[in-house]
């Protein structure tokens, strides 16, 4: 049954170990019809700032080989809109809800986290310091160790929402700084956000992007989010593994290499019940296996895997 | 919005690369409005990744048309699509047209442009809503849909790039006039919507377009088909495709 799926992620209780990744699935609204929020281990929103934020100029996507470039630029409606709409409806669709929280300076992130600590309808918050594809805020936070730590100390201070931290994998050494979020008080680490990339149009010339650059998600960063998450289940925080997975068989090789849980992203694009099936396909393999719980999977092909809380 | 296996009952190779595709897709069919898109898997794996949207031309019995050109990997995937074949399909999706009362619509189609047009054409000639079209391509044989418009008793002046048959020139050319008591329904290349936006302009006559964009998610859930409009950003997929001819900023 369900049970078998039922496992938690940094105390977030969760349904199955199977989230929507931020910025792909919109509020959960958008896919309404096709995947009922309450179906999902939790629903991560789109990053949310304080202030709605318009976005990056067009083109904002590009498809690549096995994957796609995004330059959103994190156009979202701001908190008040978050509060006043999607908050309500995802809570009266019985949906676990994570918001992922951005912003352009220590004191919109804090500011941020303070307003939705309160929040009955939030289950926790994913600070997104990893973004490529804004000059503020972002990857910004996410690249040196020591602004990361100082941001989600000063976060940390102002909430006691379970605390995710996102991180970037366009950096030199992504366990320093998963170390540093930790010591600063982190609950866990969401990994991978996008890699850097780009593209030319030969007839134009130009970069196809209006940002120049984007974002690369899609299956073919899996191998790259995997390795990253492997490393990253040493530091002893539980880890969100996501990047390119495409289906359960994707899933099942994050959770063992140490992901307590995983986040779907660009495979919603083309299979919009992808999750969906995602989930259905673990209960079978683990029933094949004859395993009771999901948390058996974790880290099992990972001897350096350090279980936490 | 419904995610269906659609069969495929007829595919028509029309020349010039262009294809004309009938799927049974009846929950879609019921729900679709002319303007609206399916958004289509074109591989059953991994790449090409994304879903490819596509304009409802026509709509049938429990039916749907789409004609489209090959341009590329996906819609190259898409032709060898064999009848009693299955198409993985997303919709209707997005804002349809909106026939304005009173007015005569000119449907004003630049190439594959003409494929949402076609279907507003049918809904014209099933409420009795006068119509006129004047269609345009690089050369003749690329003008498709001709035989919908004479089937549909739609008047129509045809354009091409190389003078191959009709009028030698854009087709917003055929244009040139008085436009009183009509409004102008345009898909086609930015140029010819851009001087579309400007004809309506300089002789205050409404109308609305249909945009491409590249696109992903297609339900407005990864805001990456972003248009420029006044007063900021618009998705195509949900705000529009189509557009009322004011609203949004082309670029170029
Ligand atoms: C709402 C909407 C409705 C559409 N309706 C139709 C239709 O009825 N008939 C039809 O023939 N085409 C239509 N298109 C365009 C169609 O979606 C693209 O031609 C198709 O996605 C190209 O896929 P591909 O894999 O063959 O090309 P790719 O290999 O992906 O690209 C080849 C070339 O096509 C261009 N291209 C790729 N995607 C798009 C796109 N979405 N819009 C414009 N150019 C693109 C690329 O820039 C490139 O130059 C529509 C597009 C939208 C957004
Ligand atoms: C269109 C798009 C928008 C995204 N927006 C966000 C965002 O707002 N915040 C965030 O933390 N990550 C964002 N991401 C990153 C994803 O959440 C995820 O980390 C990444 O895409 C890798 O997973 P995937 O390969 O399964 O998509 C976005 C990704 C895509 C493709």
């Amino acid at each position: 049954m369900a049970s078998r799926l039922a496992t938690s992620l940094a105390g977030i209780p969760l349904r199955n170990p199977v989230l929507a990744a931020s910025g792909t699935f919109g509020y959960g609204r958008e896919y309404a019809g096709l995947v009922p929020p309450a179906c999902l281990g939790a629903v991560i929103t789109k990053g949310t700032s304080l202030e709605p934020w318009p976005g990056n100029p067009p083109p904002r996507t590009v498809e690549t080989v096995a994957g796609m470039l995004n330059a959103i630029g994190l156009e979202n409606p701001g908190l008040a809109h978050l509060v006043e709409e999607d908050l309500p409806w995802l809570q009266s669709q019985g949906a676990t809800v994570i918001v992922n929280v951005v912003g352009r300076c220590v004191d919109e992130y804090v500011e941020m986290a303070a307003a939705l600590d309160r929040r009955r309808e939030v289950a926790g918050l994913e600070l997104n310091i990893s973004c490529p594809n804004v000059d503020k805020g972002g990857m910004a936070f996410g690249s040196h160790p020591e602004t990361a730590y100082a941001l989600v100390r000063a976060v940390r201070r102002r909430t006691r929402l379970p605390l995710l931290v996102k991180l970037s994998p366009n950096v030199t050494d992504i366990v320093r700084v998963a170390e540093r979020v930790r010591d600063a008080g982190a609950d866990g680490l969401s990994a991978i956000n996008t890699l850097v990339g780009m593209a030319i149009d030969l007839d134009s010339r130009r970069p196809v992007l209006g940002n120049v650059t984007g974002g690369l998600s899609g299956p073919a960063i899996k191998p790259v989010a995997l390795a990253a998450v492997w490393r990253l289940a040493a530091v002893g925080l539980p880890v969100l593994g996501m990047g390119g997975i495409w289906d359960w068989r994707d899933a099942a090789e994050f959770l063992m290499a140490g992901a307590a849980a995983v986040a779907v992203g660009t495979a919603t694009f083309a299979r919009p019940r992808a999750m969906l099936e995602i989930v259905a396909g673990l209960e079978e393999y683990l029933e094949c296996r004859g395993l009771k719980n999901v948390s058996e999977l974790v880290g099992e092909a990972n001897p350096t895997f350090r279980a936490s809380g | 919005m419904e995610l269906v296996g659609a069969s495929v009952l007829t595919h028509e190779a029309l020349g010039a690369g262009y294809h004309r595709l009938v799927l049974a897709a009846p929950e879609v069919a019921l729900q679709c409005r002319p303007g609206q898109f399916v958004h289509v898997r074109v591989s059953e794996d991994r790449y090409p990744l994304l879903r490819r949207p596509f304009s409802v031309a026509r709509r049938g019995d429990g039916t749907i048309t789409l004609l489209y050109r090959v341009v590329g990997k996906g819609t190259a995937l898409l032709a060898g699509l064999r009848p009693g074949g299955c198409l993985d399909l997303l919709g209707p999706l997005g804002s349809g047209f909106e026939l304005l009362p009173g007015r005569r619509a000119v449907l004003v189609a630049g190439g594959a442009g003409i494929a949402p047009l076609l279907f507003l054409a049918q809904l014209a000639w099933e409420t009795g809503h006068p119509v006129r079209a004047v269609v345009g391509a690089a050369q003749a044989a690329e003008l498709v849909g001709t035989a919908d418009l004479g089937e549909l008793g739609v008047p129509a002046a045809y354009a091409t790039d190389d003078g191959s048959l009709g009028h030698h020139g854009p087709v917003t050319d055929l244009l040139e006039g008085s436009l009183a008591g009509e409004a102008l329904y345009a898909c086609g290349p930015p140029a010819m919507l851009r001087k579309v936006q400007t004809l309506a302009r300089e002789q205050a006559v409404p109308g609305q377009l249909s945009l491409e964009a590249s696109m992903a998610c297609g339900v407005g859930a990864c805001r990456g088909c972003a248009c420029r409009a006044h007063g900021g950003y618009r998705m195509v997929c949900t705000d529009g495709p189509v557009f009322d001819l004011e609203e949004v900023v082309l670029d170029g």
